[in-house]
């Protein structure tokens, strides 16, 4: 399905996906558009936040796996064998439902993966951990205790901090698996406007159960029901004229 | 299981279609009260507005509180942002009864200016207009809703032809003038209420198959 006159970063095509005998994904087609953020919604059991780890092959880990299809970026396989899964997961990046700092200091938590990435230059390190934190909407909060554990932030800071630590290794992709569901309305739509910023910098997938933050934060919205791709579309045309009957009785809160 | 959110739309609906009837029933009495030369007719049309004003409001007001309470998505959406539409052109039209009913309580006190036939014309298409956007709201019927603007034109060839009949008497003799005038109100006003029907009409149209087709276009919203 073509969502953007815009070459689709990410395409996936007839991706089908196993928990064991449990099939989770059934023939998956979908491209996501650069500089876009996507939505994904649905039930819970449908098999959205399944899809979006196979795009960092975060289920790699689960050994009763199975995955057949493609999934390309930038038009190359990322499931090929020669690919280092490692290098992958800094392209695509990823925000987890609850914040997870490390236990180290505000600072130390975002220069840690440049670290790894090679960076050693104190300056280089300062203007890349500054920088990450501006884009994270996060620098003035916390530029006068870069110092302080990063535990000391309140849960909204935290998943504003966590995003910076996925942005400050320049990601093409950022991951978000329902980054909201713990934090109150305010912190809520602080990440949200972000989520506007973000967008022209990186492509942003979001899997979220709150249909209300979808419209406000989507360009585009997929919508799953046991597994299917049951309908896919601008999220305007989604949320005002769904064209799938079970998208509509799912939006307008009749079933799901 | 019926959701309460079901419910209040039901209500909605409810009141979007007693508002139609009664827009219906006081159109057509306000041309009893000129054709048949009715007082009584045109004084029930007058009080039944303000029922009418009422329903406005409370469709208006119970849209407002489903938009802010309920995020309404798709069909909901449509629903209530063509319930709240519908509702205005619905007043309007009343008040165009109101203006035919007043003209025709001057007019009954004169004599007949000349047997009308246009007008009476223009009326029964109008209310033609009404009740086939009524039933096509209620059943669904889009492309019933699809003719209305066709119609239009129609009403709106009549109210010419009416205006230049009416100015040729005034010319031909000043003692017309008046009732002229109130004759060619009686027309502006039916002209009004067939524009007003062919908004209701295409907002139904957007209501059921979410396309927007006013103004000589059609597009699917977004």
């Amino acid at each position: 399905m073509d969502n953007s006159k815009d070459k689709p970063i990410v395409q996936i095509n007839r991706l089908n996906f196993w928990y064991g005998d449990k099939q989770a994904l059934f023939d998956i087609n979908v491209g996501i558009a650069p500089n876009c953020a996507t939505a994904f919604i649905g039930p819970s059991g449908c098999g959205k936040s399944t899809l979006l780890r196979c795009l960092n092959r975060m289920n790699d880990l689960n050994d009763e796996q199975r995955i057949e299809g493609t999934i390309t970026m930038h038009g190359m396989d990322i499931r090929a064998p020669e690919v280092d899964v490692i290098e992958l997961r800094k392209r695509v990046g990823m925000v987890f439902q609850k914040s997870n700092p490390f236990p180290k200091s505000i600072f130390e938590n975002i220069a840690y993966g440049l670290r790894l990435q090679g960076s050693q230059k104190k300056n280089h390190l300062a203007e890349r951990v500054e920088s990450s934190l501006r884009r994270a909407a996060l620098w003035e909060e916390v530029k006068d205790r870069l110092d302080e554990s990063a535990l000391s932030l309140s849960g909204g800071q935290q998943q504003r901090l966590c995003i910076a630590r996925t942005i400050a290794v320049e990601p093409d992709v950022v991951l978000m698996d329902e980054p909201c569901s713990a934090l109150d309305p305010t912190a809520t739509a602080k990440i949200e406007e972000l989520i506007q910023d973000l967008k022209r910098y990186y492509t942003i997938i979001i899997v979220t159960h709150n249909m209300q933050q979808a419209t406000r934060c989507s360009d585009f919205t997929a919508f799953f029901y046991l597994g299917k791709l049951i309908e896919f579309d601008t999220t305007t045309k989604i949320f005002t004229n769904p064209a799938n009957k079970q998208t509509e009785d799912y939006i307008t809160g009749r079933f799901g | 299981m019926e959701l309460h959110f079901d419910q209040e739309l039901a209500q909605l609906k409810d009141k979007l279609l007693l508002m139609s009837s009664l827009t219906e029933q006081n159109v057509a009495l306000a041309i009893r009260a000129l054709v048949e030369r009715n007082n009584a007719a045109a004084v029930k049309v007058e009080r039944d507005d303000d029922l009418l004003d009422k329903l406005e409001i409370e469709i208006d007001s119970l849209g407002i509180r489903l938009l802010a309470l309920r995020q309404p998505k798709a069909s909901d959406l449509r629903l209530i942002t063509t319930a709240m539409k519908i509702s205005t052109d619905l007043e309007r039209m009343g008040d165009r009864a109101v203006t035919i009913a007043r003209r025709a309580i001057e007019l009954n006190t004169e004599p007949e200016l000349k047997p009308l036939v246009d007008i009476p014309r223009m009326a029964e298409i109008c209310q033609g207009m009404i009740r086939d956007t009524l039933d096509a709201f209620v059943y669904q019927k889009t492309d019933l809703a699809r003719q209305m603007p066709q119609r239009d034109k129609e009403i709106d060839q009549l109210n010419r032809k009416v205006q230049g009949d009416l100015t040729e008497a005034m010319l031909g003799n000043s003692g017309t003038i008046v009732r002229a005038l109130k004759l060619m109100r009686v027309a502006q006003s039916l002209e009004r209420i067939g524009d007003h029907v062919t908004n209701i009409a295409e907002e139904i149209v957007y209501l059921f198959e979410a396309r927007d087709i006013r103004h000589h276009q059609e597009t699917v919203v977004a």
